[in-house]
Parts: structure tokens; C-alpha cells; sequence
């Protein structure tokens, strides 16, 4: 089982939704699509589900063109970043309506319904209504209903995203097990890039409804084609330093020298992006050769239990993200330091020049 | 117990407001001399004699049961004929949709008595006239475009995610609007049928000039009612009385959903 588009466009009125995405899906496959809001994630899902039709483009599944066969022939399930469920049916009904549509016996239908339910941990509820469950209920409720009928394409848009974090947390590492016992191909649509290298497989990254890059999650995390590409798959994201590289040395902000030296040897003069992600900036120096940058602190946002400070360098702004919680004067300088070795170089049109190397875990 | 100046307004308010009811029921219960006569605040003579004369006396309750059925009719063509028109104005955008959405609307802005002249002479010419479905259909004249207005309110509710599970999870069209989607807006389609039933079961002018005999109305009768002993006024008061119940019967049911009714279900 295989399912494809091919050069598939989506356009509503004047908006672009989605520009010539070709992709590829193999069975048993999980893939991830990370975009930030209005990448056409949800577009992109609603074409491949059958719910809207391409504008132009093809869609193909083992090798038969269903582009524009209505949904109910094809063999999809959706869940959606609402919790939706049908009210007025109980919880068993709910998880049992797709297996009792298709005419299932009775007694293996039951089975079903309780396997699933069982694997969702809401056996429990099965009596009651969907409005008489919490929000993560209601959800695994909706995951379960996707999950009975044992659809070929599985199709997650953003499901965790309303619940609370603790919630999200449980759910996701439950739905990576059932994920990885299933044949069926399973999307993920997210915008967050931790739950994406977390989910692992397949990743799909998206901006702007065109396809950026795709291939292994932690591949492409390593050797982000672009700092477009880098900047969606970054929380904060990816931080840019303006670079010229001249007679040997980076001239970082175009003010601090560099030597080039590990991944950096041998860089060709001329204008750079320097990208390195917030987790690598650090305020307290980690090791002999990390380089030192002064900045303005501008803002420091506690999330949790790490701070992230935002700081101005040279005009640019930095985010640091730092372990524990750390309170820094506005508009005080502060030192940040950085390993060279963690820069990810780009043209200073986008493309990746050169990614760190990756270091044995 | 202290009143205070908005309890005392308040109060004032309901007296004034159920002060005719008051009189109407006060009326019913008496004989003729009485009302005329004497200015008495409760029956002197307490009598049924006027409710007894409605429910014995054909020419009265045939104008109850001509009423209800043609109100009975109009609210359930209203209302098959506006769930889908509403389903669709709530889920499909098409060519000119928000204008013919409106110019449903518009529908209940000119007065009845504009369209009485077609209304009449049309069914006079094709047989329809004095009969239950001339009126229940020339109510639908405004009673459809409501029905249209108020479920679209109720379905734009209902996520459009519902649908489209149901496609796919494999349900045909007229099992997911039976089985799932229906159950979902009961209350809209509660407050439509009342607002149907309310609007039709008032309406005189129309109901009166396209009845003579057959399929009179309540509203028609009571006002024809002048006998050669002068104006029943006790009789017209039960009948007064008796039309007020069905409402009364039909508010209780949708009580709670009445505000978002008015609110053409945009709540």
C-alpha cells in the first residue's frame, strides 16, 4: 500500500493553500507534517482524506488515481484537532458507528470496540456521552472511533493540541506504541518541532503551503535544507547571525572574529547566515573555545522550568534557552556563549552550506 | 418585607400586563348581565355555561379544530421543506447565497394583506379555496422563510467536523442527517415548530379571506359571533380563553430555548 500526490495545488479564490506538493507515503509508515499555522497542513490532510478535491494535481493509491473519489468510498480516518464525536451517541456507539456502517457481525464488532477502547484506556466510559467526558476523553474517544476501523490512511490533524500539557504528554507517548503496531500509513500534522522529533519516522516540513523538505525526522532535524526549514523545525526558532566570511576568520554580527576551523575549514569568502539553535546558546561558559557574545537582554520568559531570554546582538535579536529559572535585568549586557561547532552555515539566500557535525550520543 | 423601587416597577409592570388576561378569564366565567351590569372583580354568579356553549355548539369548536389543522399543516411543510434549504444554506456556499439567504428574510417584511389579492383569486381559480391547505400554504409565506432563518442558526451551531466524520466513517447522506445530525438540533427544530405554530395560529387576515365556511378559523368565528340577542360577550371570552391555551401548552415545551429562538438561533 502506497499513497502518493503529484503535483497537487489547492487554490480558493485568490489564496494559494497549497503550491505543486508531491509526496509519498508507504504503508506502515509514520509520518510527521510540521508547519506553523497557515502552512496548508490541514489543507494538505482534507485533499489526501478526499474531503476537498485538488485544484490541479493527482492523488494516487496503489497505483489507482483517486483523486476526487468522494471519502466514504475510500478507506480513511480522521482525527481532528476539535474533539468531535457524535453527541448524541454513547461512547460504544460512537467507537462502534464506522464498524456497524460497514455491516460488521455484532459479536465482532463488540470485540472491537473493547479492544480499542481498552488500548485508549477509556473502557470505563463506554456508557457514557461524549459531554459527560473530559477533553482528553472526548479525544480518545474521537482516536478510538479512527482507530477501530482500520483504515489505510490514518490522518492525525494536530490532535494534542487542545488538550493540557499533561494530557499531551500521556497521549502522545501512548499514541507512538499504537502508531508503530499499525500497518496502515499514519499522518501527524504539528506544529511543534519536539513532538515531531518525539513522534520520529517520516517528517514532511511545510511553510507556506509548499513543501520545504521531507525525508527520516532526524535527518532532516540535522541537515535542515534551508533556514526556512531550520526556523520552522526549531522552538524558538533558529537563531540568525549575519556572517561574512573573509581571509579565514567569520565575522560573526560582522563584528566578532572567528577562526575557521572544524566544520567550518576551509568556508569560501562571502556573505552568510550563521543559524544556531536556542538550546546551544548558553549563559555560562561550557568549554574553553566556546566564543563569547555580549547582548542587550531585551525579555526573559519563563516556560516552565527553563527561561528563554531574549537578547539584541548587534541589531539582531537572539533567543537563549536555559535550563532553570534565571532573571536578568532589561536592558542590561549579558555574555552568552556558543561552541562554533554548533553553527549551522546558510547561504545568505537560504540554502544549507554546511550542517555541525552530528556527535555520538 | 421591604419593596424596593425596582421590585415595586416590577410588579407594577405584571399587573398591567396581566390586567386584560385577568379580565378576559374574569369575563368567561360570568353570564352576560353581569359583565354588562355590574363591575365586580370576581364572578358573582360563577358559571361553565359559556365554556360548556364552545364545546357543544359546532359552529364554535369547528373553529378550534380548523385551527389546529391547518396550523398543523403549515408547521410541518415549514418545516420539511426549511431543514434542508437550511443545511444547505449552512454548508454549501453557492452563487448568490447570502442574497437569496436575505431575500428569504425579506419575504416577512411586506404586510400579508399585499399578497391577500393573488392569494384569493388564485385559489379561487384553482380550487383550493376554503380549504385548510389554502391557508396552511399561504402561511408558509412567512412562516418558511423563519424556519429557514431560525435552523440555519441551530446547524451553523453543529461543527461542520460532525459531517464530515460521519462521510468518513461511511454514513450515506440521509442516515447521518436522520440518525445524527437531527438528534443534534432537536431544540431548534422545537423553537421553529413553535414559532410556526405561533405565527400561523394568529394570523386572522389571511386565514378569514380565504375560508367562508368549511375551514373558518377560531379568530374568524369569534368575530362573526354578533347573534340577534346582541354580542355573547361571556361566550367570546371563553373562546378568547381557549385560544390563549394552546400557546400557553406549546411555550411551556420550548421555554428554554425561546431567547436563541428570537435571536434566529445566533446565539
Amino acid at each position: 500500500m502506497a499513497f502518493s500526490l503529484s503535483n497537487v495545488d489547492k487554490i480558493v479564490g485568490k489564496e494559494t493553500y497549497l503550491k505543486n506538493v508531491s509526496l509519498t507515503f508507504e504503508s506502515g509508515s509514520q509520518n510527521v507534517i510540521l508547519g506553523r499555522t497557515l502552512a496548508g497542513k490541514t489543507t494538505l490532510l482534507r485533499i489526501m482524506a478526499g474531503l476537498d478535491k485538488p485544484t490541479k494535481g493527482k492523488l494516487m493509491e496503489n497505483g489507482a488515481d483517486v483523486t476526487g473519489v468522494s471519502v466514504r468510498k475510500r478507506s480513511v480516518a480522521m482525527v481532528y484537532q476539535q474533539f468531535v464525536n457524535y453527541p448524541s451517541l454513547s461512547v460504544y456507539a460512537n467507537i462502534a458507528s464506522p464498524l456497524r456502517l460497514a455491516g460488521m457481525a455484532k459479536a465482532e464488532v463488540d470485540r472491537r470496540v473493547r479492544e480499542t477502547a481498552a488500548m485508549l484506556h477509556i473502557e470505563p466510559l463506554l456508557n457514557r456521552l461524549p459531554a459527560e467526558l473530559s477533553g482528553g476523553q472526548q479525544q480518545r474517544t474521537a482516536i478510538a472511533r479512527a482507530l477501530v476501523k482500520d483504515a489505510q490512511l490514518l490522518l492525525l490533524d494536530e490532535p494534542l493540541v487542545n488538550l493540557d500539557y499533561k494530557l499531551r504528554e500521556e497521549l502522545r507517548v501512548e499514541l507512538q506504541q499504537i502508531f508503530k503496531a499499525r500497518d496502515s500509513i499514519v499522518v501527524y500534522t504539528t506544529t511543534e518541532p519536539t513532538e515531531a522529533l518525539m513522534l520520529g519516522g517520516n517528517i514532511v516540513v511545510m511553510h507556506e503551503g509548499r513543501v520545504l523538505q521531507s525525508g527520516p525526522t532526524a535527518e532532516v532535524y540535522h541537515n535542515p535544507a534551508s533556514i526556512s526549514v531550520a526556523a520552522v523545525f526549531s522552538d524558538p526558532p533558529i537563531n540568525r547571525i549575519e556572517t561574512r566570511v573573509k581571509g579565514g576568520f567569520a565575522e560573526l554580527g560582522r563584528i566578532l572574529s572567528v577562526p575557521l576551523d572544524g566544520h567550518l575549514t576551509g568556508l569560501p569568502e562571502g556573505d552568510y547566515i550563521f543559524g544556531v539553535r536556542s538550546n546551544h546558546l548558553f549563559l555560562n561558559r561550557q568549554h574553553e573555545r566556546d566564543i563569547k557574545i555580549t547582548a542587550k537582554v531585551e525579555l526573559a520568559e519563563i516556560n516552565g522550568s527553563e527561561t528563554f531570554i531574549h537578547v539584541i546582538y548587534n541589531g539582531a535579536p537572539l533567543v537563549v534557552q536555559e535550563e532553570g529559572i534565571h532573571q536578568r535585568k532589561l536592558g542590561s549586557e549579558i555574555d552568552i556563549y556558543v561552541r562554533a561547532r554548533k553553527f549551522y552555515i546558510f547561504d545568505a539566500k537560504g540554502p544549507l552550506v554546511r550542517a555541525p557535525r552530528i556527535e555520538a550520543a | 418585607m421591604r419593596i424596593n423601587l425596582r421590585q415595586a416597577a416590577l410588579l407594577a409592570y405584571l399587573f398591567f400586563l396581566l390586567l386584560p388576561i385577568y379580565w378576559l378569564v374574569n369575563m368567561s366565567f360570568k353570564e352576560t348581565d353581569e359583565i354588562l351590569g355590574v363591575f365586580s372583580l370576581l364572578p358573582e354568579h360563577f358559571t361553565w355555561a359559556n365554556y360548556k356553549m364552545i364545546f357543544t355548539d359546532p359552529s364554535w369548536y369547528t373553529g378550534y379544530i380548523n385551527s389546529i389543522k391547518y396550523v398543523a399543516m403549515n408547521t410541518v411543510i415549514s418545516l420539511s421543506v426549511a431543514l434542508p434549504a437550511a443545511y444547505g444554506f449552512s454548508r454549501f456556499s453557492f452563487m448568490g447565497d447570502k442574497h437569496m439567504f436575505f431575500w428569504l428574510l425579506t419575504n416577512r417584511m411586506s404586510p400579508p394583506a399585499v399578497f391577500l389579492l393573488p392569494f384569493f383569486q388564485f385559489y379561487q381559480t384553482v380550487g383550493l379555496f376554503d380549504t385548510h391547505i389554502a391557508v396552511a400554504l399561504a402561511h408558509c409565506l412567512f412562516n418558511v422563510p423563519l424556519a429557514v432563518w431560525i435552523l440555519e442558526g441551530f446547524m451553523s451551531g453543529v461543527p461542520r467536523e460532525i459531517d464530515e466524520t460521519a462521510f468518513i466513517d461511511g454514513y450515506s447522506f440521509p442516515r447521518f442527517f436522520f440518525t445524527i445530525f437531527i438528534p443534534l438540533i432537536r431544540a431548534g427544530i422545537g423553537v421553529t415548530a413553535f414559532f410556526c405554530f405561533m405565527f400561523s395560529w394568529v394570523e386572522l387576515l389571511l386565514a378569514r379571506t380565504l375560508t367562508t365556511v368549511n375551514a373558518k378559523p377560531i379568530a374568524a368565528v369569534m368575530t362573526r359571533t354578533i347573534s340577534a340577542a346582541g354580542m355573547d360577550w361571556g361566550g367570546l371570552a371563553a373562546a378568547g380563553v381557549l385560544t390563549m391555551v394552546p400557546g400557553v401548552i406549546v411555550i411551556w415545551f420550548v421555554r428554554n430555548y425561546m431567547a436563541k429562538g428570537f435571536a434566529l438561533g445566533r446565539v
